[in-house]
């Protein structure tokens, strides 16, 4: 079932196109990417599902209806770039003041504070000051306070700046876990490595216009280009390959190109014929950054921006 | 929709009350103030040094008729010239002409540094005062009884008495006090102003510098975090106000308690001449001055005190806010644009102070009706009773639609200026996000 639907939104400022004609939908249970360099639009876009901004033109759709901002984000968990707590404000104070803004009881609030506090370990910091918590302690409780409220959809925006490899790992195991309860999750960031790692569908924005969007295997798949890497033992022996494209050479690894017409069998028979010691033999899918750069170096788009509102 | 709003203003609420400098802002602020109408009522009486004047006169026609005192001490003197007045310690040096027969004499004053207009007309006032002794003695009157006439003293001649009469009614009339409750009430104003206005200001900076704005913001809509953290704010006001109040009460309480009524009576009734006639002098002065406090039109100056407490703060309160959410982090950008909020405030004291002893004039009148000084100068003028409903009703209904359009123009900025974060913002761009439409 999908969960959210934009339908050509467009956001303008005097200077730019913030946000220029994007549609997606996002299916209940995904771990969606929002993918784009800085300054693409992505955290404008977010404004509009979290209801901090409103849409020049085009609609939200949210589990089939109109998204009304006032009722349906006690159901959205955000955790903006621009992230911060009140320093002076007791811990425990301060989780329950946010939670009960997200329409939390009391109750609720005080229950789910001192669950999520005994999950990370936090039990005794409940009357220190945000102030007093070093930088990894504090984007732990930033956390946790974006998920107290057991929301059904999940929005971080670079969850992992600033964050220690420990705590990085700590906050994506949690993030996998809600995810296998059913919450679904809009994974924000211009780091193309982290999301190769964690989404299965992206969208990939710049300059306020989509770009593509689809399976993260998919795209991939899309944007091949036949190259193998071939890794060999002893001497390579030499010879003209029909089939084959010779890209570089390292050491023990050789990289080719299939030519068309050709299979990964063929060229694999031909080194053989030829008594080349094969010791693996494998696809090398482009990354996302190298798929992105091609995507932005073909489409010129609208004149440059500098900054996101 | 109210409940999100309420728990904003309850943590506003708390977290300022809960502070040390609560405490410290509800028992210092009476403070200064007291200190600073003693230290003004202090000034103007004492506001010269003392100076030793040299005069050269002649012919000793002035030397009878000078006086010392107010501060100014007169010496005459031969030997003291233009050149070596400073020299020989005097702080100017007047000469005055051999024979004062024509207008075209002249009197000049010569000093070091510049002379204060007060100094200055005093001297003039010795002058003139010898020239009329001079003037009676040449037309035969008696010394001995001009002399005794320049001793008495006004104040001893005659008891002054003011009374306002409207139709049936009559009152005290009493300016001073007036100016009294007028002025401390204006000053009052003034002070809460700036101070909670700044506090406002202070606490959208903190949250847009914390970068809690947006996590906020994502809960609740920008106008109810903008309200709750001006009504919260405003409770604070209140309950330091009430604080106040209460002490007030307490105050007048305990003094009546150990001065009633009956013993100032009796204290007063004691005939004069006896042992104790100091005191009863003193308990009577104490019962004028008790009665005196009484006959102020105090439920008028309560209620429409609060009201312009209240109606000057939501006014001022939403543009502290709007500044607040348009600056970073820096601290010289946030000065230059308040600048243009705090400067009708400090304004209006200004006028306060210029109409309080004028309740009735042109600009008294109209400054007391606009709403960005009305605040502060009808506080001033309530007390001397002379204000007509009409102006109150039009002060009043003029300052609750100028804080609905305040606030109106304030959230424009506000909800903008919150998320926009390390750019700084041109008077030009805020202009524009004012007639942008939702």
């Amino acid at each position: 079932m999908i969960q959210l639907e934009l339908q050509n939104l467009k956001k303008y400022y005097a200077s730019h196109k913030a946000v220029d004609d994007i549609s997606f939908s996002i299916s209940e249970g995904d771990i969606f990417g929002l993918l784009g360099p800085n300054g693409a639009g992505k955290t404008t876009l977010i404004r509009m599902i979290t209801g901090i901004i409103f849409p020049d033109h085009g609609s939200i759709i949210y589990k089939g209806k109109t998204f009304d901002p006032v009722e349906d984000i006690f159901h959205i968990g955000y955790m903006p770039e621009e992230r911060g707590l009140y320093k002076k404000m007791k811990i425990g104070e301060q989780a329950l003041y946010l939670a009960m803004l997200k329409g939390l009881s009391k109750q609720d609030a005080l229950k789910k504070t001192k669950e999520w506090f005994e999950k990370f370990e936090m039990q005794n910091w409940w009357n220190k000051k945000t102030e007093d918590l070093s930088k990894g302690m504090s984007q732990k409780l930033q956390f946790v306070t974006t998920v107290l409220h057991e929301p059904e959809l999940l929005i971080l925006d670079e969850p992992f700046s600033g964050l220690d490899p420990v705590n990085s790992n700590l906050i994506k195991e949690e993030i996998f876990k809600l995810n296998k309860a059913g919450t679904t999750i809009i994974f924000s960031t211009h780091r193309m490595e982290q999301v190769e790692e964690i989404c299965k569908k992206i969208v990939l924005i710049n300059k306020g216009k989509k770009i593509l969007d689809g399976e993260l295997a998919q795209i991939k798949e899309d944007f091949k280009e036949h190259i193998f890497k071939i890794g060999f033992d002893g001497e390579l022996p030499q010879f003209e390959s029909s089939t084959s494209t010779l890209l570089s050479q390292d050491e023990n690894v050789l990289s080719v190109r299939i030519h068309d017409e050709a299979s990964p069998a063929d060229v694999l028979k031909e080194y053989l014929s030829y008594g080349t010691k094969i010791t693996s033999f494998n696809e090398v899918l482009p990354t996302l950054n190298e798929i992105f750069i091609r995507q932005v170096e073909e489409i010129k788009t609208t004149p440059a921006f500098s900054d996101t509102i | 929709m109210f409940k999100k709003t309420g728990l904003i203003i309850k943590r506003e609420y708390l977290t300022r009350v809960r502070k040390r400098s609560f405490l410290f802002t509800t028992i210092l602020l009476p403070l200064i103030l007291f200190g600073f109408i003693l230290a003004i009522a202090y000034f103007s009486t004492q506001s010269f040094e003392n100076q030793k004047v040299a005069i050269n006169d002649s012919d000793n026609i002035f030397r009878s008729s000078f006086r010392d005192g107010d501060g100014i001490q007169y010496e005459f003197t031969d030997d003291v010239t233009a050149d070596n007045f400073a020299e020989k310690g005097y702080s100017a040096f007047l000469i005055l002409p051999s024979d004062f027969s024509s207008v075209n004499d002249s009197v000049s004053l010569i000093s070091s540094k510049q002379i204060s207009i007060i100094t200055e007309e005093r001297i003039k006032d010795q002058i003139n005062d010898a020239l009329r002794n001079k003037a009676l003695l040449e037309n035969k009157i008696d010394k001995q009884l001009l002399d005794s006439i320049n001793n008495i003293k006004q104040e001893k001649l005659y008891k002054f008495s003011a009374v306002i009469r409207q139709g049936e009614k009559t009152e005290q009339s009493n300016a001073g006090l007036s100016y009294a409750i007028g002025f401390a009430s204006g000053m009052l104003i003034y002070l809460t102003l700036i101070i909670y206005g700044t506090s406002v200001m202070r606490g959208v900076m903190e949250e847009k510098t914390n970068r809690i704005a947006e996590v906020i913001i994502s809960s609740v809509r920008p106008y109810q975090l903008m309200a709750g953290k001006i009504i919260g704010i405003a409770a604070v006001g209140l309950t330091q106000l009430l604080i106040w109040i209460v002490f007030l009460l307490v105050l007048v309480g305990v003094a009546g308690f150990f001065l009633p009524s009956d013993a100032l009576q009796a204290g007063s009734d004691l005939p004069m001449g006896m042992a104790n006639a100091e005191n009863a002098s003193s308990a009577m002065e104490l019962l004028e001055a008790k009665n005196l406090l009484l006959s102020a039109n105090w439920p008028l100056i309560i209620s429409t005190f609060v009201f312009y407490f209240l109606g000057g703060y939501l006014f001022y309160a939403a543009l502290f806010a709007a500044v607040g959410s348009v600056v970073n982090e820096d601290a010289q950008e946030a000065q230059a644009l308040v600048l243009p909020v705090t400067m009708p405030i400090i304004l209006s004291f200004v006028i306060m102070a210029a109409v309080i002893n004028n309740p009735d004039s042109p600009m008294a009148v109209w400054s007391s009706i606009i709403p960005l000084s009305s605040p502060i100068v009808m506080m001033a003028r309530i007390p001397s009773g002379n204000v007509p409903f009409w102006q109150l009703g039009l002060s009043i209904a003029l300052l609750i639609a100028g804080f609905i359009f305040t606030t109106y123009i304030a959230a424009k900025i506000y909800r903008t200026g919150i998320l926009l974060y390390g750019k700084k913002v041109t008077l030009k761009e805020i202009g524009k996000w004012l007639f942008r439409k939702s």
